[in-house]
Formats: structure tokens, sequence, C-alpha cells
């Protein structure tokens, strides 16, 4: 039973990080990476976070389906931009070479291939950093960090116990299933898509009841215990901020100038290789 | 003169959505630093009552009272959860979900956070706490990955933090196997002992809880205080048995055999109980009772041969289990938390694949068949029924896994009301499940188990939970089941009462491996099987020793059939 998308303690750099500058550096990274389509820029940041996420020794099976998930809709999100937009590139780069005539209004062209090679690295620049943040991130210590932030700790808290509970829920979620599965309800893969959908969906319902069993006792159980009596509260595995914080979060704030500087120094997003391969021909 | 921190007056509370009051003019001192056991069938107001101490009434649950109560010296009303909290520490029936923090040292922490105890003061004392109970070196655990007794330690060390005065326990037994449950009551009374905190417990196991002394037993039945006397006093009474609670073992044997109890023979402590009376009695009520030896069916229906098992390439979990089942036999398989019983039971079902050995099924061998079709020979009930249903009708939720089969409605139909009628359901057939009661959501999962018509029932903790009166309805009910459909049970438990008295086999797995296949009566007899399954010998074999009866295992089993036969 894998653990899937959730909190692994492991004790590297990363790990060490606090959550605060961790979530700065993920939001920062994610805004840059969403506004620039310069192709260079792209490809230092797809490799830096690979190095990141192979630093973090986050291991693959701690992500691979969240990760085959998301790479589903990308496939779909690539498709569907050729088929509603098939010269976007074209108008973009202001150059059309052809490469392949498909059928009718749909002719693939070289601009249109490097545009839509520039999404798919747009993704890549993002995934990994974002997977890694919530891997590498204790929930509390993160809870703490929001709060320090000036979130209500109300707020930090309900976003920390939620991540905590994942793996309770998917394992109540398995327990569910086997109850299930003796009662004859076949999940294999054995059975066909549609009836297989239906049959998890017989699962869904006594995971929601038995998790509202769980939240009455976990209230009770926190009320009982001063959760809610003050306007603040303290935190146990909160970290004060270190010299690699002030150096990842100096690192993120120079990066992110600098890549919106060559971004638009030439006053477009999107770094166009084929007026430069004109303009040499 | 003692001061008193607990204080009921012509109490009474009535939920907001009952029509009757639960507690009906309760008047109860409890002074400082004693230790008062609180006993009661479910449905007595024990649960109502712990929360008027705790605070949630009538800060959570809403309600109208009269009378007063006061908690040190505070009024729950005026002080709220909060201010209750500074007094009272309740280490909660659920420990496994009252875990808040993602590490123990971070659990233990909680209520100082609340507090806005700085961090550094927050490390230091949970150190203490921690060490206070023996888990000093488990802090950077988490605590789903700890075992059941080192969870109540941890939650134990959570409501020292901040030194409240009354310390309370609700019914802290109830997921303990019974070696660790022994152990949690020692730690509560050393506890006890060394911080002279007051301390009360609630919990229907009385026998368990007497392991150690407790000052004061308050037995609450129908929302109203029965007794409030000294467990040597309340022992010679019969208000335990007139109301559903049931005595310890040894008490019942020595009252069946006529013999009559004073309180200063020290009834509540079999180890030092004085039977220089009661001896003789006892003794020759037990050679009276005529042995009947039951009849066994010989059939064999499951036979497991070498069964191993690991997840992976970790250590094997089971190893080399070899055992039969004959057909309408009744089985507990029992055994220390963790120690590979549930992981058979889904071997069994086909869930999961040995790694070596066959279980075959009437002579065939299961290993071809998937979870569907051995589904229709072998069902598996687990230990929450709230596990199991997905319907919200009864109806439908009996009728799912015929319908997935395929089967005519009409066949669904007959199928389901002969199952709903022998569970006990029929009548309820057309009504919503969230309308039954949590016994009788049990049956709704058996019931939907039996449409399916396995012959073999296996049954995860069927009792975990239930108060005496439920146990007895339940087991009463398996026992129908097992005497005229002649289906054969095999519960997983525990319980050592459900094992003495209901079953007539009993499989003892200690870490992955069979420490025993014998008589219940003979292993709950048999100090040296007892000690290494984290199971407890009986009171009956004190009893008997004491009494110089040399068939320990003979005299436990006479008591069962004569206990039956009286309660019959």
């Amino acid at each position: 039973m894998g653990r899937l998308l959730t909190y692994s303690d492991k004790n590297t750099w990363i790990h060490r990080l606090c959550g605060v500058t961790k979530m700065v550096f993920f939001i920062l990274w994610s805004i840059v990476g969403m506004i620039t389509y310069d192709t260079r820029i792209l490809l230092f940041m797809f490799v830096s976070s690979l190095l990141l996420f192979a630093m973090s020794k986050t291991e693959y099976h701690q992500v691979a389906t969240v990760l085959k998930v998301i790479l589903f809709f990308l496939l779909i999100n690539v498709v569907a931009i050729f088929f509603f937009s098939p010269y976007q590139g074209t108008k973009i780069y202001g150059t059309r070479s052809d490469l392949l005539h498909l059928a009718g209004y749909y002719t693939f062209t070289k601009e249109q291939l490097f545009y839509e090679l520039n999404i798919i690295l747009k993704y890549f620049t993002v995934i990994p950093v974002a997977l890694m943040f919530i891997v590498t991130t204790n929930p509390s210590e993160f809870a703490a960090s929001l709060s320090k932030l000036g979130v209500k700790y109300s707020i930090g808290y309900s976003i920390a116990i939620a991540l905590r509970y994942i793996p309770d829920i998917q394992k109540n979620f398995q327990e569910i299933k086997t109850a299930q599965e003796a009662r004859g309800i076949d999940m294999s893969k054995n059975v066909k898509l549609i009836p297989r959908i239906k049959n998890i969906i017989a699962i869904i319902f006594p995971l929601i009841f038995s998790s509202l069993e769980r939240i009455d006792t976990i209230s009770n159980a926190m009320e009982l215990r001063g959760f809610g009596k003050h306007k603040k509260r303290t935190w146990y595995s909160e970290r004060a901020f270190q010299l690699s914080d002030y150096i990842t979060i100096a690192f993120i704030l120079l990066f992110s100038i600098l890549a919106m500087v060559i971004t638009f120094y030439d006053g477009s997003r999107f770094y166009n290789p084929f007026i430069i391969l004109s303009f040499i021909l | 003169m003692k001061k008193e921190i607990i204080q009921f007056t012509d109490f009474t509370f009535k939920y907001r959505t009952q029509k009757r009051p639960t507690l009906k003019n309760i008047n109860l001192t409890i002074y400082e630093g004693e230790k008062v056991l609180i006993v009661g069938p479910s449905g007595s107001g024990k649960s109502t009552l712990v929360h008027c101490i705790n605070g949630l009434i009538p800060n959570s649950y809403e309600g109208e009272i009269e009378g007063s109560v006061l908690i040190g010296d505070k009024n729950p009303a005026k002080a709220g959860i909060f201010g209750i909290s500074q007094v009272v520490g309740t280490v909660m029936q659920d420990t496994d979900s009252q875990f808040i923090g993602l590490t123990v040292g971070e659990d233990i922490a909680f209520a100082m956070e609340n507090d806005c105890v700085p961090q550094d003061n927050m490390k230091d004392t949970v150190k203490k706490c921690a060490s206070l109970v023996g888990v000093d070196s488990l802090l950077e655990h988490a605590p789903s990955a700890l075992s059941g007794g080192q969870k109540q330690r941890v939650a134990i060390a959570g409501i020292m933090t901040n030194d409240a005065d009354i310390l309370l326990f609700d019914e802290p037994l109830a997921n303990l196997d019974p070696a660790t449950g022994k152990y949690a009551i020692e730690l509560i009374d050393e506890i006890h002992h060394t911080t002279n905190k007051t301390i009360v417990i609630i919990e229907h196991r009385l026998e368990d809880v007497l392991h150690r002394p407790v000052d004061r037993i308050v037995v609450i039945g129908d929302g109203t205080i029965l007794a409030d006397t000294t467990p040597d006093e309340l022992l010679s009474l019969s208000t335990l048995k007139e109301n559903g609670i049931r005595e310890p073992l040894y008490i019942a044997a020595i009252k069946y055999a006529g013999a009559i109890i004073k309180p200063n023979d020290h009834p509540s402590d079999i180890h030092s109980i004085n039977l220089q009376y009661n001896k003789d009695k006892v003794k020759s009520w037990y050679q009276s009772i005529e042995k009947t030896e039951p009849a066994m069916d010989t059939e064999e229906l499951l036979s497991i041969q070498n069964l191993t098992f690991s997840y992976e390439e970790e250590e094997p979990v089971l190893s080399d289990i070899s055992f039969s089942i004959q057909k309408g036999e009744m089985i507990s398989i029992v055994g220390r938390n963790g120690a590979g019983k549930t992981t058979l039971s889904k071997l069994i079902c086909g869930f999961i694949r040995p790694k070596a050995g066959t279980i075959t099924y009437k002579g065939v061998d299961m290993a071809g068949e998937s979870i569907a079709q051995r589904a229709e020979k072998i069902g598996l009930v687990m230990q929450n029924p709230n596990q199991m249903i997905s319907k919200p009708m009864i109806f439908d939720e009996v009728a799912l896994g015929l319908r997935t089969r395929g089967y005519e409605e009409s066949a669904v139909k007959e199928k389901v009301e002969h199952a709903l009628t022998v569970c006990g359901l029929y009548p309820f057939r057309n009504w919503p499940i969230s309308a039954l009661s949590f016994g009788q959501k049990k049956r709704v999962t058996i019931a939907s188990i039996l449409v399916l018509e396995p012959e073999i029932l296996i049954l995860d903790e069927p009792t975990a939970g239930q108060d005496f009166k439920h146990y007895t309805e339940i087991m009463k009910f398996l026992e129908g089941l097992n005497k005229e459909l002649g289906i054969t049970i095999i519960m997983i438990t525990h319980d050592m009462h459900l094992m003495l008295e209901y079953t007539n086999h009993t499989i003892v797995i200690s870490a992955g491996t069979l420490l025993a296949n014998d008589r219940p009566a003979k292993i709950l007899t048999t100090p040296k099987i007892v000690e290494e399954a984290n199971l407890k010998v009986t009171s009956l074999y004190y009893l008997a020793e004491a009494c110089q009866i040399t068939d320990t295992t003979g005299f436990a089993e006479s008591f069962i059939q004569y206990d039956r036969k009286v309660n019959q």
C-alpha cells in the first residue's frame, strides 16, 4: 500500500527549510513559469527543478499516481490546443513553416510544434516543485509558518490536519474496499470500466460516514485540549528562519526579477527563434 | 477533612433532542485524591456523566440542566470547556482517533500550544511527561505507528502536561488486548500513587479494572445512581447482576456455590480474598456439576496447511500455520495486536495470496478461486459496521451482493427477506439504516453477508465496545446461526469471556506462528501460553487453585457450563 503524496520525514536541506520559505519559493516559481514563454528560462527552470527533486530524495512511487493524472491532463491540454487553434504558434511567432498537412483546416507547423513544446515545458517546470513542496513540508510546521505570515491559525491548522489525515483516509478506503470485495463487489481490473466505477462509488458512501464519525471525535478531542482558547497559539514544531532560508528567498527573488527582465526585454513574453533564424539566413 | 473536587447536587440533565432526561437527580461527591470507578450498561447515562465532568455538557451538547454541578470550584456552564480543561484531563475511549499531532511529541504538546506556552518550555514539559509514562524514546514517531498500549500512554502524557487535578478515563480498556489492558490499569494506578491526582475511570469491564484497587465504585443505571460504595461492599451485594453488569467470574462462581460473601473477606481481589469459610462449598459445588462433553461433528470443512505470508521482501507476517476447522464449530482466533490474526482472515478470504502453503475447503484447494467465488463460501464481517454499509436503505444494503451477481429481482426479494427474518430485522426492512442502533447495524452487515449463503462466517471483534447486555444479544444471535443453520463461525477477538463462553476451539497466534490450538478453558488456564499471547489468566484458575482444585481447566469449563444453564 503506497502512501501517496504525504509528508515523509527525510533529512535533506530541502526538508530542513521553513514551510514559509518553500511556499514563497513555490509561488514565485510557479508565477514565473506561468508568465514566461522564454524557452531559455523554461529550460533552465526545468533542469533545476529536476535537480531539486533529486536533492529532496523524493521517490517516484510517492508521487506516481498524481503524476500520471497530471500527465493525462497535459495530454488533453496539448491536443485541445491544436484542435481549437492549430495556428496559434504562427500567430505568435509571425512566420509559418509547414511540416505536415493533416486534413482540411489542419496543418502542423514548426511554430505550433515549438509553441506546444513550450507549454509542455511549463508544466514540467512546475510539477516537480509542486509535488516536492507537498512531500517535503511537515504539515504542522507549515501551519506554524502560515500563522507567522499572519494567516489565522484555525485556517492553517485545518490545512495541516487535512494533510495529516490523507494516509488515514487511504487506509480506511483500503479496509472498506476489502469488505466490499468480500461481498463479491469486484473492483479489480477484471471488471469493465463502467461497472468498476459504479462499484468504486459503493465505497464512497461508507467512507464518508466513517469519516464523519471520525470528525466528531477529533473535534471533541481538540476542544477538550483547549483548541481555539486564545487568539494566538504557539507551535511545537515551529522552525526558526535560518541562513539557508534567507539564501533561498534571496535566490528566488533575484531569479524572478532576472527572469522577468529577460522575458520582457524585447517587449514580448515569447522567445522567438524563428525571427532570429530568418534574420541569420 | 478531604476536600470535594466533583460535586453533583440534585443534578438532572436532558439533551435538547430528547424527550426525557438522561441523568436524573444525581447526587455524587468525589473527593480530592480519590480513585473512583463508574460502571453501568450502555445507555445508562455513563457517557453523559463523563461529558458533564469534562464540560462538553453543556458547552458542546446543549440541553436543560436542573440542580448544580461543581468541578473543582467551577461551574462548567460558566467556565466553558477551556476553563474545565484546566481541571479535568480526559483520555477518550478511542485513543486512535483522538490523536491530533503528526508526531508523538507534537501530540503531547497540543494543549500547551493552545495555551501559548513558549516553545522551549513546551519541549521540556513534553520530555518530562513522556518519561513519566515511558514514551520518551518515541517522541519522533507517528502516533498511528504505535501499539495500542503505547497509544494510550501517549494520550495520558498529553493530559498530564497542564497538570489538571482530575484525570478522566473513558473506557480505557475498550481497544486493548487483555495483557495490555492489565498494564494500562497498572499505569493508571502508578500515576495515582505518584501524583495523587483524582482519578475517575468509566468502564464496564469491572473485573479488569479491579486488577488494581479503587476506592469506590459508582453504579449507574437508567440515569440514576444505584450504588456508591466500596468494591468489597458492592461485590457482596447483588446490585451488579440485577443491573446487567457482569460480576467478576470468581465472584459469580462463589455465589453459584451458595456461599455468602462478606465485605471483610476482601472479595475485590482474587489474590487476597478470604475463602476460609467458602472453600469447601466451592469444591463440593464443582464436584456436583455433571460434565457433558459436547458432541462434535467431525466433517472437516476448512484445512490450512503450512501457510506462510509476507509483504514484499519483509519478514514473514505468518509462518508455517497449520490447523483445520470442523463443520459447525465456533472458533476463536486470539493473540496480541499485530500478531497476524487479521492477515490470516484476509488469506482465508483471498484478499491476499499466501507465499507458501494451501487452504482447502471441503478437500478442494481454493488457490484458483477469486475473492467473489470465495465470498459465497466464506463471509467476512468487519468490526465497524459503518465500514461496510453502502446503501441508505436496509433492504438495498442486504440485496447488494445478490444484485451484483445478477440475480432476478424476485429471487433477490425472497433471499433478502429470509436473511432479514433470520437476523430479526424483517419488521425494519423498509427503514433507513441511519435509524438503527449500533447492534442493529451490525446485524444488517451480518444479514448482507448471510444472504450469499456462506457456510463459514468470519467476524472481526464482533462485540467490541458493547456492554454485557448487547454482547449477550449479539453472541446469542451468532450462536443461533451456528446451531440452527449449521454455519461455522470464526471470531477474531480480544475478549476472553467471549472465547471462554461461546467458543469450543481456540487458535492462538503469536508473532506469526501458531502457538496453541486447543479448548479455550485449557488455554486460559495455561499461564505459559497466556503470557506469550498477551492474554490474561482467568480468575477462575486462581479460584480453583485457592480451593485446592487441581483440575483448573475442568473447573473453568464446569463454571461456564453451569453459568450458561443458569442464564438461559
